[in-house]
């Protein structure tokens, strides 16, 4: 009964609708419009340019400052985002004088030099110094903006400090896993073959390589604040993108392509939620590259601890080898007694574990 | 010599146009019609069949992204099995529709039904020609979009669901269907309906620029040439050069779905199991796709800046401001269009380096763009302007070329670009400066051209208030989106409930989607405007906005052959509007500098001592 009203009523507006417009051009015949070259229209058309060029930048200037109630900019945590908001903002200002010129210009002149009966429009074709100017100052305007974000994206995409914590980020439908190099510090081979579910060997890590031993996984990225991070970025199934926007870091997760991001967290969370006034805010790492059904629901969090904390942290965490005493079975020989020591398996309950799984995996 | 030549040709054409002019059945004339001028009017309401689609999808994704918890039951009848159990729109459909909407909007309604529809039309028209080079190559054209059309639109109704790997298909995610159920049949689909629409397209490209190069009349000088005619022959050009690309993407990600081959797949592990393949690249496709991506962007907006050119200058009632830096700037766009694709992929992985290349080849484009942005306004500038509706969408184009325009210079400058890829700041930016800005150029075309395609006006009064609505909704649909993007939002999204750093903006996600369904609903104005108007609207008189072009030479209604008698020669450029002296403010292209001593240059006095003015007898007459 209900979407039987609504039909109805749809079906009454087109009729009034078009009725209205039956009578308008009836008027208008009427009235001798169509003989006319223009018509009383121009003249609402011409106002109405300036009514929306008014009513636009009001809206624009309304919005932008203050008018709305969240703020739109996401606070910045990383040393290179302070540089690329910087130029953003520069930017911003560059832009919005033009936009806002041309605007009233575009506008303006419609409404100034609208029809007018016994008028002439001035035969302009051209004006070569004109042209040469307005071709010249984008091109030195944009120039500058160029260069210097150029030289900022040198340094952002630059090699690595020495020093950088290096962490492995690994995404996959639809969560991200975390890889830390360990007591050694250095991050183990890794072949997407022994990729073991079961297991828990979610990033393919590769057992015959003596580095590997003592990785673990975070469940959450930690990272210190103050020390440049060195995040080694893939993917096990499709494109996935590791996007941050307080660190102002993005960079692709792509199958069969490692690729990487540094950056220098200068916030902790505990900071963080101090300056938003959140006692909730988490930095959340996004996935931003579209990766199947769950795409808007693939995240994880990163913490960012003083440095004192992370290492405190970063002591206390278990190789994954210890906490899968299943993936001994794929340490060769001839390293198991180095992954006992490295991974510290020799205080662990489970070493039975071990010997039972072997057997097991032997006898599949 | 070539002169002779295309006299005799053209006097063939005309007595053969005589001969069989009421033989023609039915099918010959509307259906399999070699006419350009039938052609034209079939890429147009094709394009704007799935315009309705494409939009429609829109609305549904808008209604999902701006009332996350309303209930899409009553869309149960369409969507079937889409709508899950709780009235939610399902989450892999979201997805498809995302993607079906930017397949459909980019290709089907701003390549297709742009330059489909205006080329075929102006071309032959504007230039001189009783008819395309190969009507028989041009109806093929037609015939392989429609074709490319059914399997696309059959696609929609496949059990795993159309396309639903975003409209540029990046493998692997398009390549496995155990990543996403799209990547099924609907892919396979997807990527044979793109091969059947890149031959279409190639077909007419070859057409458009023959013809152009070729069967000009006489007079008419590439100098001469009305800047739409430039336009789509540069758009040609570049579909010619580029599109072929997209079809060898596509043929080797047909290799890799169906016959295991590795070229963009390498350690995968899906699905429990590890694929077999290595040594692919996943950044080669997105090589191979932007070298067409990035043209495709001119593709589609070129044909508009040229439709614009030409209707800002007629209602201007002034020559257009510099004729040789609109046609440089359109040549040095073209040329650059090509060696800037990669700023698409600088956070891809791509090698920095060749990153900080892109970045200052994309920057340079910028300039023709402004370039032409100024032109515009310098033709309005002591104009003496007539607001036709087409005139207004043209107006409304270029507010939209410099919103969506200058938003580039952020996103082309790669550290910048960073914090905004693939964040609703590109949305918003590729919404204005392509989509709508392009979508205005076709809307401004059939304002202003439908008194010649159907003889008949299209009423003013619902012209100004579809603008009207259309221009203000454009403007609150995508400009709100630029805040989001810098908020971080990103695109492709189902919804942002999982973040709490995107908590923020659903009264704005609300306030965007009322807007896009209002304008959506505008359109419909439109197309009662369209229909009613091709058969109940005014007369149109032989030439409605007094313009100079050739095309209005011809009778009300242009038969096959478009002339009935000789084509008119033409004697000067296109836009002598307003000139010193002159009786009328338009001088046409056919009228011979002789016959204007009052108002001619010093320079077009010399000219008209040695001009051989041609006996035009009919051209008079039917003029």
């Amino acid at each position: 009964m209900f979407n039987l009203i609504i039909v109805v009523a749809i079906v009454l507006i087109l009729a009034i609708g078009y009725t209205i417009f039956r009578v308008t051009t009836l008027v208008g015949i009427a009235k001798g419009d169509t003989q006319k070259r223009v018509t009383g229209a121009n003249k609402v058309q011409a106002a109405l340019c300036v009514v929306f060029l008014v009513a636009g930048l009001f809206g624009f200037f309304y919005y932008s400052f203050g008018g709305l109630d969240d703020s739109f900019i996401q606070p910045i945590a990383s040393e290179h985002g302070v540089e690329t908001d910087k130029w953003f903002w520069i930017t911003m200002g560059v832009t919005c004088f033009v936009f806002i010129l041309t605007q009233i210009l575009l506008f303006g002149f419609s409404f100034k030099y609208q029809y007018k009966e016994g008028n002439q429009a001035k035969f302009y074709p051209h004006n070569d110094k004109l042209e040469i100017v307005w071709t010249a100052i984008p091109a030195v305007v944009l120039a500058i903006l160029v260069i210097s974000g150029w030289k900022i994206w040198v340094d952002i995409t630059g090699p690595a400090p020495e020093e950088s914590e290096v962490i492995e980020v690994y995404g996959y439908q639809y969560a991200f896993a975390f890889r830390y190099p360990g007591a050694d510090k250095q991050l183990g081979d890794y072949d997407y073959r022994k990729i073991d579910p079961i297991n828990n060997n979610q990033v393919g890590i590769d057992y015959s390589d003596k580095a590997a031993l003592d990785d673990f996984m975070g469940r959450e990225l930690h990272v210190p604040k103050g020390k440049p991070v060195h995040l080694k970025i893939r993917a096990r199934d499709v494109i996935h993108s590791v996007y941050q926007p307080n660190f102002r870091l993005q960079m692709n997760a792509v199958p069969g392509l490692p690729t990487r991001f540094w950056f220098v967290p200068t916030k902790t969370t505990a900071e963080m939620r101090a300056e938003t006034g959140n006692p909730d805010f988490n930095y959340e790492l996004v996935c931003n590259k579209i990766c199947g059904k769950a795409h808007f629901s693939m995240k994880a969090i990163i913490v960012v601890d003083e440095p004192e904390d992370y290492e405190k942290w970063y002591n206390e965490q278990e190789a994954l080898l210890k906490q899968n005493p299943g993936l001994m079975a794929q340490v060769p020989d001839n390293l198991r007694e180095v992954a006992i020591i490295s991974a510290d398996l020799e205080n662990n309950d489970s070493n039975q574990g071990v010997a039972n799984s072997e057997s097991e995996n032997s006898s599949l | 010599m070539s002169v002779t030549d295309i006299q005799l040709q053209e006097n063939t054409a005309h007595d053969d146009h005589h001969d069989d002019h009421h033989e023609q059945s039915f099918i010959e004339k509307y259906i399999f019609s070699t006419d350009h001028k039938t052609i034209a009017k079939q890429f147009l309401i094709t394009g704007i069949f799935w315009a309705i689609i494409g939009g429609a999808f829109s609305v549904i994704f808008r209604l999902q992204l701006g009332f996350p918890d309303m209930t899409l039951e009553w869309l149960k009848p369409i969507l079937g099995k889409w709508i899950d159990e709780g009235g939610k729109l399902d989450q892999e459909f979201y997805l498809a529709l995302v993607t079906m909407h930017g397949t459909i909007m980019v290709f089907f309604v701003l390549t297709a039904g742009l330059s489909g529809t205006f080329s075929n039309f102006l071309i032959p028209l504007q230039i001189g020609a009783r008819d395309m080079a190969s009507g028989f190559m041009n109806m093929l054209s037609y015939w392989f979009f429609f074709l490319s059309s059914v399997i696309m639109f059959i696609s929609l109704f496949l059990e795993t669901g159309p396309a639903a790997g975003g409209w540029t298909i990046y493998p692997p995610l398009s390549a496995l269907p155990q990543a996403i159920q799209g990547s099924a049949g609907g892919m396979t689909l997807w990527l044979v309906s793109m091969v059947f629409f890149i031959a279409s397209t190639l077909l007419g490209g070859i057409n458009y620029i023959t013809t152009v190069i070729n069967m000009r009349t006489e007079g008419m000088s590439f100098s001469r040439l009305p800047l739409t005619i430039w336009a789509f022959f540069i758009t040609a050009v570049i579909g010619l050069l580029s599109f072929p690309v997209l079809f060898s993407a596509a043929l080797l990600l047909v290799f890799d779905r169906s016959l295991g081959t590795s070229f963009y797949l390498s350690e995968i592990f899906i699905g429990g199991e590890a694929l077999p393949n290595i040594g692919g690249s996943p950044i080669l496709y997105q090589h191979l796709f932007w070298f067409l991506g990035h043209p495709e962007v001119y593709i589609v907006l070129l044909p508009a800046l040229g439709i614009t050119s030409e209707i800002i200058s007629t209602n201007s009632r002034k020559p257009i401001f510099g004729y040789r830096a609109m046609i440089g700037s359109m040549l040095a766009i073209a040329f650059l269009s090509f060696i800037v694709w990669a700023h698409h992929m600088f956070v891809s992985g791509l090698n920095p380096f060749l990153g900080s290349i892109f970045m200052f080849l994309t920057l340079i484009i910028a300039v023709p763009s402004a370039v032409k942005a100024f032109n515009y306004i310098t033709t309005l500038w002591k104009g003496n302007i007539v607001f036709t509706p087409a005139m207004l969408f043209s107006i409304g184009l270029v507010s939209f070329f410099i919103s969506g325009g200058v938003t580039g210079i952020f996103l082309g400058n790669s550290a910048l670009d960073i914090n905004l890829h693939d964040t609703y700041f590109v949305v918003a930016h590729f919404h204005l400066v392509m989509g709508s800005a392009s979508f205005f150029g076709l809307l401004a075309g059939v304002y202003h051209w439908f008194p010649k395609m159907f003889g008949r006006m299209m009423d003013e009064k619902l012209g100004y208030i579809h603008f009207w609505v259309t221009f203000v909704g454009v403007y609150l649909v995508f400009f709100p989106l630029h805040y989001i993007g810098i908020a971080g939002f990103p695109r492709r999204y189902y919804a942002f409930t999982n973040f709490d750093a995107f908590s923020a903006f659903t009264d704005l996600n609300t306030f965007v989607s009322v807007a896009a369904i209002l304008t959506f609903g505008a359109q419909f104005i439109f197309i009662f405007n369209f229909f009613y108007s091709m058969f109940r609207g005014r007369k149109a008189p032989a030439n409605p906005w007094r313009s100079n072009t050739l095309e209005w030479t011809t009778p009300r209604n242009p038969g096959h052959g478009n002339w009935p008698g000789a084509i008119p020669k033409v004697y000067r450029w296109p836009y002598d509007y307003s000139k010193p002296g002159a009786e009328e403010d338009f001088i046409p292209q056919h009228i011979p500098l002789s016959q204007t001593p009052e108002s001619n240059l010093e320079e077009e006095n010399e000219l008209a001592k040695t001009e051989e003015v041609r006996e035009s007898k009919n051209v008079e007459d039917s003029h």
